[in-house]
């Protein structure tokens, strides 16, 4: 790969819940401003691996990690960081949309800023209508922002925890199958909005699907069994995989 | 062919009936004490009731104004020191209660709700009454939110588990603390059921007579202070309801229904006032 910087570094990450190890020796660089998609058949670990870069996974009981995991200088997993700062930095959007269920639009988006410490009411609108129009849904809830989050359609609701997590104004992003619960159009306008923020944000995407990862990735890491088999270019991976598996996971072998 | 179809439907028409017939008697009850109540005590329905202090036996008039007042003291008092003690309670137990300890609290608190509300007035008795050598307010607080606190817990505990997790993670994802997700996203997510939880809970103990027979004893006359016996109206009831006079069983039934009515009142009140917060 080219020498560009590096948001995130991964050394020798292994990870295990109970006695079952779920990641191995992952060890892989993702690049500033890009889109990185995490590709593997179900259970392969690649949620958990993107769970690792937020410390999501850090209430599960018997989860463990080795390894490191280097973002901003210094190792994400050492106890010295606090996990409360790394995810104000380190932004997340899950497969399903979750907004929060008793709010409003607005303070769907407004709740984080709030509690990260912003005070003025009209720096919280501001930046609460820039994340909007980033998230691409401005037009469509300006009129409604009392409105509960829930009674937005699935499509919505997602792009709204897209502006709730841009809002905290993160570095990176992680996104963990976004459009698994989505229909085709609403897919569409994700796709289009990952591209459009990957000027801006480091963006690391979860799919099990390949012709997404292919549409919106620069790089792509195909994960199995816990293992990274190989990470490159997306158009290298999808023309020319220097593996035998991954060339078996894409022409749909197994997966 | 035909004749099976016709039976399912059939049977689908009874089952229905059944339920429906079911439902029907659940709220029979409630229909045949609120009509008794308000024929038997619509002779002494008037506004004095609310207005005036009791009066002795033969004397016409007279009210229950300060067992109205007591109640709202009483209960009060004992949602004021329950509620932040319960809540707080079942939030330890639905979001950090993994260990042993929970498991003592959680069966501790079951245990609790099964004790029969005479015991607590006797509780109350001597913890408060004893030592301070007179009924009190104070007393008959604390034997309510006995009764008060493990429904409180339990309920806020069972709608704290139902918030999915993914909300959990969506606030703790934004950077926001643990402790502020569980009291400002995840109990908020959760408040509905948690209101629902205390108002039940505030309904059981506007009526419950035996924990104050030892603990605020009543009182004829206006209430003096939290360290002094007060009046009750479920007090005033029993009192009126076993005596022997005809003028003071009529006011027995006036004073339930304004019993049942000042339960309605602050039920529909408390829901209302979080609607428009909202």
């Amino acid at each position: 790969m080219e020498a560009v910087e590096n948001a995130i570094e991964v050394k020798n990450l292994s990870a295990w819940f109970g006695d079952h190890q779920v990641l191995k020796e992952i060890t892989m660089g993702i690049r500033r401003n890009s889109v990185t998609s995490v590709m593997g058949p179900s259970g392969c670990g690649k949620s958990t691996f993107i769970r690792c870069l937020n410390r999501m996974h850090e209430l599960t009981p018997g989860f463990r990690t080795t390894g490191e995991v280097l973002f901003d200088g210094r190792n994400v997993l050492s106890e010295e960081v606090d996990p409360v700062l790394l995810r104000r930095k380190v932004g997340m959007v899950f497969q399903q949309p979750n907004p929060f269920p008793r709010m409003s639009v607005y303070d769907n988006v407004a709740v984080g800023l709030r509690f990260n410490g912003k005070r003025s009411r009209a720096e919280i609108a501001d930046t609460v209508e820039k994340s909007f129009r980033m998230a691409a849904l401005w037009d469509e809830v300006k009129d409604h922002l009392d409105r509960m989050g829930p009674s937005l359609s699935g499509g919505q609701q997602q792009r709204l925890c897209i502006a709730r997590a841009l809002a905290v104004e993160p570095e990176v992003l992680l996104m963990d199958e976004p459009c698994s619960a989505l229909d085709p159009v609403s897919t569409g306008k994700i796709e289009e909005l990952i591209e459009d923020l990957s000027d801006r944000y480091t963006i690391v995407v979860v799919t099990h699907n390949m012709q997404q990862a292919a549409r919106i990735s620069d790089s792509v890491a195909f994960f199995l069994l816990g293992e990274l088999i190989e990470m490159d270019k997306s158009a290298k991976i999808f023309t020319n995989p220097a593996d035998k598996r991954t060339e078996e996971y894409i022409t749909g072998r197994f997966g | 062919m035909k004749s099976v179809s016709y039976r399912r439907k059939a049977t689908d028409r009874i089952m229905k009936a059944l339920f429906l017939l079911s439902a029907f008697l659940v709220i029979l009850p409630l229909f045949l004490i609120f009509s008794d109540l308000l024929w038997k005590g619509a002779k002494e329905l008037k506004w004095s009731l609310l207005t005036d202090l009791p009066r002795p036996v033969g004397e016409p008039g007279g009210g229950i104004a300060n067992g109205i007042l007591g109640t709202l003291t009483v209960a009060g008092l004992a949602m004021a020191g329950g509620i932040p003690l319960a809540v707080l309670s079942g939030i330890y137990l639905a979001e950090y209660g993994k260990g042993a300890f929970a498991s003592v609290v959680r069966f501790a608190v079951d245990l609790l709700a099964g004790v029969p509300s005479i015991i607590m007035g006797i509780f109350g008795y001597v913890l408060w009454v004893l030592p301070m050598k007179r009924f009190s307010a104070l007393a008959g607080a604390s034997a309510l939110a006995m009764i008060f606190l493990p429904i409180v817990v339990r309920t806020t505990e069972e709608m704290l588990k139902t918030v999915p997790v993914p909300v959990r993670e969506a606030a703790l994802a934004l950077g926001i603390e643990r402790w502020k997700t569980t009291l400002f996203i995840t109990v908020r997510t959760a408040s509905a059921g948690i209101i629902t939880g205390i108002l039940l809970a505030m309904a059981r103990i506007l009526g419950e007579t035996a924990p104050l027979l030892f603990t605020a004893l009543g009182n004829q006359f206006w209430q003096t202070g939290l360290d002094q016996p007060i009046a009750a109206v479920p007090l005033q009831v029993f009192t009126y309801a076993i005596s022997p006079y005809d003028d003071w069983h009529d006011k027995a039934w006036a004073g339930a229904v304004v019993l049942i009515l000042l339960v309605l009142v602050l039920s529909i009140g408390a829901r209302l006032l979080v609607r428009t917060r909202r």
